[in-house]
Formats: structure tokens, C-alpha cells, sequence
């Protein structure tokens, strides 16, 4: 086991090497846990079908057989006050969603009753249960296949929420779930799915509450969640061309949230980017620059934007739904006119734009 | 409507008794109480109710396993939870059975195979099923009672806990008490069918209604139900017992002047009392024995709730997560 959070684990020797999709090292840390842990079971609608949740529980039902691997009625409500319950008794339920929009059907058990039970039972009882879900963009999926709903969580003290953004923190993370005696929302991005990152062979975990900075640059800070660290990324390059350096910061677990490396960061660069993959309003970018702008110490003061979604319904039409999402273009233009207030005018080379757009992601993770 | 005499045998009633009358003082003293402003959270009282849970969890084994809701004193102290912690509890103080950060909404004593119970309506019920699958896994012959009223076949988490645990043969006897409100709206306001038992047997449950008043025909049921169910692979079944809350919904009050239902409502409830009627079946030397230990017991749960502490401040921040 290794834990190599914050770090870039490049040099890791051959078994590092191995280049692995975010969606292959999904199946592969519950796998393993599974594996470790005969406590561990996978349920959800779908699990077991010729899909496999988009190849994300492929293998799973071959290997640990339908005892430990079934899906279930669509009762989403109950069925997570199941997991609960089995939880409380030992075991440690995954429970899989394809849409993070069906979470909505679960509320009432994950906020009254999972993240409740452990304090208002005195510690009596644990919740080691763990919620994975997908957000879904593109091709249209609309506005109930689409929604990126974390901090609706993140606001409930009890749950840990973590978003990952590639595939090596997929694994550690999940893994690390799966051994965290509370419950966790695991957020997935179908967008990410088919990326690749160098992933260890072995089990490791990625320990929650600590952000991963993935871009080094003294100019600007951006912080991007989920799917929009990679496309942060990708703004920093675009930067990168008008000569503008970012550090482009991943929270990874927005519940713990590691807020101080986003601070340290900001104090250096004078000027926070939050880039969410969710409605700016009550969100998690709101959550992070509240707290450094309440920065107990502050050696100098901090210029601060947010994007997100379109404080509207996410069209199906490509027309509209290119508009709804912060893009790498877009992102560095927000970025450039941080760093050069007085020169509003540069927007991305739309060929350049285009083509980091368009560009597989392959690590530095 | 309660009818019929209840027969079994003398150590049976008596422990019955015992259980009956625990749960009647405890709550008789908590109402008495009440009005001092020492008990620290709203109490829904099961007076009247007594007889469902105890004469289920008396079929049940120590290990076995119950759920309950926010009218749950009665489940508790029938499965032998411990009665100094629940008072502390209701106390706010930390010696609590919740360390004081439940309250009587959120009673729990797993030691004593007690769930917790929750505040919103039905919502036990799920994680009760949940339980019972790591049960049936562990394949020990264990089982779960789920607690809850007729107002939780209302919410539709019910329906789908039904069906799962009929599919998958779980070891679960879900025990509705009816009582015949929910707060203070009549079934007659809240149900299009009135069959609760035919509802149920559609998902596939054995399922019958009892008089529940009649502590050892429920005994007798659910001995019948659970005993399949350890043997594995017969999967749920269903009680409806029909009983009556005499006090209000909260509080340690009766509300029969509150206009929403009549006082010749309870009458026949209050005659077919089964802590009367199970006291008047048993020898008065047997019956004074248990009453003056269970009156010592309820008193000693005072005592120790008045003698322990309010928690520290520290406690707020502690169990947030395990």
C-alpha cells in the first residue's frame, strides 16, 4: 500500500507505469477490495448487466458471484437505507448510481439517517458505506442526467464527499472509501471515464482531505473539481501560451476539504479561479472562496472569480449546452483578465482552444 | 376490536407481566416527570400500545435484533434495553444511551439488539432490512422485528422495502402498530383501502392481523413467524396489530378534548387493557414481587439519570464522524 498524495507519482518504478482508464481502475480497487475484505459487497441498479454501469463493475459478478455483486428493484430510497443498515451491522456496502440526478431519491436516508447515525446514536453505530455516483455531459443528457450535485452534500456534517479527477485518484480514493468507517459520496465524471493515468498494480489509498496540485504557477491559482480539473489544465496551457503561469489545484475530497493548499497557493498568486463542475450559487466554489477569503492570516489580499454551470436548466441541444459548461477556452480568458485586468481583449487562438480541447488526457497522474 | 382470553402458561404471563409493567410505569414516570422540564426532548408515549412490542420481542432470542420509531419506548425496554441509560438519555445526560445527542426520538442499545430509532416516519424500516441481509448472510438463525405505524405504510420506502425483502427471503418480521392515527389524522382521512393485509400479500408476505391487545396471541405470532425464518430461506412476514395510543401524540398528556377523536373511543381499548388483564391472570404474591422490583428498577432509572452529568462541551464535536 502507498499513499502518494500531492505528489506526482511519476518515478514510481514500473509497476507505476502501467497505464490504466479511470473507469477500469474503478472496477479494479473494488475489486481488490473485495478481494482484502469479504465484508464488501456491490449492489445498484444495473450492476450486473451486459453494461456494467458504463464498465465501471466489469468483472465483478464473474469473479465474487451474484451473492456479493446484484442489482436491485429501482427503490433507491430503500435500497440505500439497505446499505445503511447492512453497514451498521458490518458490512461495507457499495452502492452504485449511474446518474448522481438519482441521488435526489435518496436523500432522506443518506441526510437523516446515514450521516446522522453515528452522532445522534452517541457512536454507537458506524456507516461505512459507500455512494458512488456519475455525472453525466454531452451527447444530450439534459437536465436530469447531468447534474453535479456535491455540495448539496458537502453542506451535511457526517458524509465525506470526494470527486476525483483521473484515474490513479479513482482508485485511491475508492479504495480509501471502501476503508472509511463513514459514509462517502464517491462523485465520478462519465467525461473522465476513458482517461488514462499511470495507476499502481498493487491497492493504495489517496488519503481524503488533501488537495493535489497538478500545475505549478506563480501568476494564478485555479482551482478546478471533478471533470473541470482537467479542463483547468488544459485552460493552463492555453495561459501558458500568453505567458501566463497557474497553479491548478484539485481539492480530490471536497468533504474534508483541504482548504489550506488552496491558500497558500492564493496567498502566493493573488488571485483564486474556482472552477466548478456545478451551479456557482450555495456551491463548492462559493464554500472555497468563503473560507480563504476568511483566511485567519492574510499577508495580501486575494482577487477572486467563480464559473460553473449556467444558473439554468442544462439544455440537450448542443447549441445551448456548449454555452451551459465553463470551457478550457473560457477558463483562461476568466484567467487572463485575473492576471491582466487592464487587457480584457485576449481570448484563446480558437484553433489552440479547440485542439486542447480535443486532446486525450495522458497524466501527469 | 380487543376480544378473546389470553392463555398460556404462568411463567409466560409473568414475564410478560413484567415486561408489560416496565414499560407502563417507566412511562407513566416519565409523564409524572414531564411537567419539571428535567427530561430534555419531546416524548411520544406507547401507553396504551404496550402489549405489540412486548409480546413480539418475547418470541424473540437475546441476539435477535429490533427497530423501532419515535414512539419507541415500548420496543426498547422490551428487548431489554437498558432502562438507567434510556432515562439518562431522555435527561440529556452522558451516561445516555445516545450520550445525551438523541433524545427519546433516538433510542439505541445494540448490545441489546436494539436499532436505533429515528424521527422520520418509516425511515427504520430499510435500514432494519439491511441489517437482516448481513444477518442472513451470517447465517446464525438471528432475526430483525421492524417496528412502525400506520402512517409509515403511507411512505413509499415501505412498499419498496416489502418487496426487496420478499425477493431476497430476508429474515424480517415488520410489525405494524396500528394505532388508527397518524398525529391526529384518522386512517379514514389517509387510506383509499383499509385492507392493509391484502396490500401486503400482494407483495408476496405472509401477513395477518391481530388484536393488540392480546399480548399472547402476538407472542404466539410472531413466534410462528420467526421461527421459519431461522431456519433460513422462508423469508418476511407481516403483523398488522391493531392497537390505541391513549395520550397525545407528544406529551405526556391525553387529548381527548382536543376534538379530534372521542373519549368512547378508548373505552374498550382501556378495557381490554393487557397490563390489567395479564396482572389480574397471575398470582397476587407473583404480581406484587414484580411490581415492587419493576417499580425499584424505573426509580433506580431516575436516580441515575438525576446523579449522572450533562456532557461536556467537547461532546458537540464528537461523532460527527466515526
Amino acid at each position: 500500500m502507498s499513499s502518494l498524495n500531492g505528489k506526482v507519482p511519476a518515478s514510481n518504478g514500473a509497476r507505476a507505469g502501467r497505464m490504466l482508464r479511470y473507469v477500469d481502475a474503478l472496477a479494479e480497487a473494488v475489486a481488490q477490495e473485495m478481494e482484502r475484505d469479504r465484508r464488501v459487497f456491490v449492489y445498484g441498479l444495473d450492476v450486473d448487466d451486459h453494461k456494467r454501469i458504463q464498465g465501471s463493475t466489469t468483472g465483478l459478478l464473474e469473479r465474487f458471484g451474484a451473492e456479493r455483486v446484484f442489482t436491485t428493484p429501482l427503490s433507491e430510497d430503500a435500497m440505500t437505507g439497505f446499505g445503511i443498515g447492512a453497514a451498521m451491522a458490518g458490512m461495507r456496502p457499495v452502492h452504485v448510481h449511474i446518474r448522481m440526478d438519482f441521488l435526489m431519491l435518496c436523500m432522506n436516508q443518506l441526510v437523516n439517517m446515514a450521516a446522522k447515525a453515528h452522532y445522534m446514536y452517541g457512536g454507537a453505530v458506524s456507516v461505512p458505506m459507500v455512494v458512488r455516483c456519475m455525472i453525466g455531459k454531452s451527447w444530450g443528457q439534459g437536465a436530469q442526467h447531468s447534474q453535479g450535485l456535491h455540495s448539496m452534500f458537502m453542506h451535511v456534517p457526517g458524509l465525506k464527499v470526494v470527486a476525483p479527477s483521473n484515474a490513479y485518484d479513482a482508485k485511491g480514493c475508492l479504495i480509501a472509501a471502501i476503508r472509511d468507517d463513514n459514509p462517502v459520496i464517491f462523485v465520478e465524471h462519465r467525461l473522465l471515464y476513458p482517461t488514462e493515468a499511470p495507476v499502481p498494480v498493487e491497492p493504495f489509498v489517496v488519503e481524503f482531505g488533501r488537495a493535489r496540485v497538478m500545475r505549478r504557477g506563480e501568476d494564478l491559482t485555479i482551482v478546478g473539481i471533478s471533470n473541470m480539473a482537467i479542463e483547468c489544465l488544459r485552460a493552463a496551457e492555453l495561459l501558458a501560451e500568453a505567458g501566463i503561469a497557474a497553479d491548478v489545484i484539485d481539492p480530490v475530497s471536497l468533504a474534508p476539504l483541504d482548504v489550506d493548499t488552496i491558500i497558500q497557493s492564493a496567498e502566493q498568486t493573488g488571485r483564486l479561479l474556482v472552477v466548478d463542475n456545478a451551479w456557482t450559487n450555495c456551491g463548492a466554489s462559493a464554500e472555497i472562496v468563503a473560507r480563504v477569503a476568511e483566511r485567519p492570516v492574510r499577508n495580501r489580499s486575494i482577487r477572486f472569480e467563480r464559473m460553473g454551470f449556467a444558473p439554468t436548466t442544462c439544455p440537450t441541444t448542443p447549441a445551448l449546452e456548449q454555452e451551459f459548461y465553463p470551457n478550457p477556452s473560457r477558463i483562461a480568458a476568466v484567467g487572463y483578465r485575473l492576471v491582466r485586468p487592464g487587457d480584457g481583449k485576449w481570448v484563446p487562438d480558437p484553433r489552440r482552444a479547440e485542439l486542447s480541447y480535443q486532446v486525450q488526457f495522458r497524466g501527469p497522474f | 376490536m380487543p376480544d378473546g382470553a389470553l392463555r398460556a402458561d404462568a411463567e409466560t404471563l409473568e414475564r410478560l407481566y413484567r415486561k408489560l409493567y416496565l414499560t407502563r410505569r417507566f412511562e407513566e414516570v416519565v409523564a409524572d416527570i414531564y411537567p419539571t422540564d428535567k427530561i430534555k426532548s419531546p416524548v411520544h408515549l406507547s401507553i396504551g400500545q404496550e402489549a405489540v412490542a412486548v409480546g413480539v420481542c418475547d418470541a424473540l432470542r437475546a441476539d435477535d435484533v429490533v427497530s423501532g420509531t419515535y414512539r419507541g419506548h415500548a420496543a426498547y425496554l422490551a428487548k431489554d434495553g437498558d432502562a438507567n441509560a434510556m432515562m439518562a438519555e431522555l435527561f440529556g445526560k452522558d451516561s445516555g444511551c445516545a450520550r445525551g445527542k438523541g433524545g427519546s426520538m433516538h433510542l439505541v442499545d445494540i448490545a441489546h439488539g436494539v436499532l436505533g430509532s429515528s424521527a422520520v416516519v418509516g425511515s427504520t424500516v430499510p435500514i432494519a432490512m439491511g441489517y437482516a441481509f448481513a444477518l442472513q448472510r451470517e447465517g446464525r438463525g438471528r432475526v430483525v422485528a421492524a417496528f412502525f405505524g400506520d402512517g409509515a405504510t403511507e411512505e413509499g420506502v415501505l412498499w419498496e422495502s416489502l418487496n426487496f425483502a420478499a425477493l431476497h427471503k430476508l429474515p424480517i418480521l415488520f410489525v405494524c402498530e396500528n394505532n388508527g392515527y397518524a398525529i391526529h389524522e384518522p386512517i379514514e382521512k389517509r387510506w383509499a383501502v383499509r385492507d392493509l393485509i391484502a396490500k401486503v400479500a400482494a407483495f408476496g408476505l405472509p401477513a395477518s392481523r391481530i388484536d393488540g391487545s392480546d399480548v399472547v396471541a402476538i407472542r404466539a405470532a410472531a413466534a410462528s413467524a420467526v421461527a421459519p425464518m431461522r431456519r433460513g430461506a422462508h423469508g418476511p412476514s407481516f403483523m398488522e396489530c391493531t392497537t390505541y395510543r391513549w395520550r397525545e401524540h407528544v406529551g405526556p398528556n391525553a387529548d381527548f378534548d382536543a376534538g379530534y377523536r372521542s373519549r368512547a373511543e378508548l373505552e374498550p381499548w382501556a378495557a381490554a387493557d393487557a397490563v390489567t388483564r395479564v396482572g389480574a391472570m397471575i398470582g397476587a404474591a407473583a404480581r406484587q414481587t414484580i411490581e415492587s422490583e419493576v417499580d425499584r428498577q424505573v426509580r433506580d432509572a431516575v436516580a441515575f439519570a438525576e446523579q449522572s452529568s450533562m456532557p461536556a462541551s467537547i461532546e458537540l464535536k464528537t461523532h460527527v464522524f466515526a
